[in-house]
């Protein structure tokens, strides 16, 4: 549902940067998206295809990279990507964890046309 | 000819850029901000109230209502208990965003209050992705929402300072399994404080305010 304001910021950031470019338009756009940032490919899609008509990414094409999500135990030190639910330490059972990739949401670069 | 440009650049910087205003907006007031989440009907604004009860003596506070829909119900209830509260209709939006939480803040009379609530909308997947510029985020579960909140919708649970376990009131009547509702939580943010309580009986209410005061009092220079 909030993917509409996620897309309106994802079009601003990119006519921003092409801008600063001179491009006269831009072709494809690279973000990196991490398992945990509860953003739907989609949706994102979707929406882009409408809003991005009539300015510089018309036609762009979105590509999503998608990080997993890492776990690093705070008990023994282990390091495991989450597969489906929640789980704690497959080595010890901790459940003292941090997340050390997976969160990512960001504009990596665009191609443009100048 | 045809480029590549590197942007690499977070997608909600614009958000947290103002999330960073409102924030410094606050302190400049005194006022501390506390953000609450929760999905509909978990007892955000039963547990505001009782929050206001137990502080009035002490602290004025100020609520700014997040509702999608143009419905003032909620405000009413925080101005009937004679504090100052600020509506915000997000028009159909399922968040408030650092954008909507500004407008707000211009309305509140911030040299009047020590504790500003701002009761986020209903929904444990949107509120988590928009930063507003409070100081601390509190979730209020409910034990009818079921025991696996916390696998379902882990997101919500990973930035907050609290979890409030609402309608405590109602465990003997439903298969919610405490523990199982607690390691999530474990898994997803061992720092959190785990407060157990029910608006309809008082239980463990006094418990929250208590750390509400010790956090307050960490966050306001005396």
């Amino acid at each position: 549902m909030h993917e509409l304001p996620i897309t309106e910021n994802i079009l601003d950031i990119a006519v921003t940067y092409a801008q600063q470019a001179s491009a006269k338009r831009v072709t494809a756009l690279h973000l990196v998206v991490g398992q945990l940032s509860s953003i739907v490919d989609d949706s994102i899609q979707f929406y882009w295809d409408i809003i991005s008509k009539d300015t510089l990414c018309a036609g762009a094409t979105l590509h999503f990279e998608r990080i997993p999500a890492r776990l690093e135990c705070q008990e023994c030190g282990h390091t495991y990507t989450l597969s489906r639910e929640l789980m704690v330490c497959p080595q010890c059972g901790s459940a003292r964890l941090k997340v050390i990739a997976g969160e990512e949401f960001r504009l990596e670069s665009i191609e443009v046309e100048t | 000819m045809s480029k590549i440009v590197p942007v690499v650049q977070e997608i909600m910087s614009a958000n947290d850029s103002l999330a960073a205003q409102n924030r410094a907006k606050l302190d400049a007031a005194q006022v501390v901000g506390m953000n609450i989440m929760a999905s509909p009907g978990a007892g955000k604004t039963s547990t505001i109230l009782r929050t206001i009860e137990a502080l009035a003596a002490d602290y004025r506070l100020g609520v700014v209502e997040g509702d999608t829909a143009n419905v003032t119900i909620d405000a009413d209830k925080v101005l009937a208990a004679g504090m100052p509260a600020v509506q915000i209709n997000t028009g159909g939006n399922c968040h408030l965003d650092a954008v909507m939480l500004s407008g707000a803040l211009a309305q509140m009379p911030l040299d009047e209050i020590e504790l500003l609530i701002v009761e986020n909308v209903g929904n444990l997947i949107c509120p988590a992705s928009f930063t507003l510029g409070t100081h601390f985020n509190v979730v209020i579960a409910s034990v009818p929402e079921g025991d696996d909140k916390p696998y379902k919708y882990p997101n919500i649970y990973r930035g907050i300072d609290a979890l409030i376990l609402n309608k405590m009131d109602l465990l003997p009547y439903i298969d919610f399994d405490l523990a199982y509702f607690r390691q999530g939580i474990e898994i997803l943010n061992p720092e959190a404080a785990f407060f157990p309580i029910s608006c309809k009986t008082g239980e463990g209410v006094a418990e929250w305010i208590e750390w509400l005061k010790v956090r307050m009092a960490s966050l306001r220079p005396a």
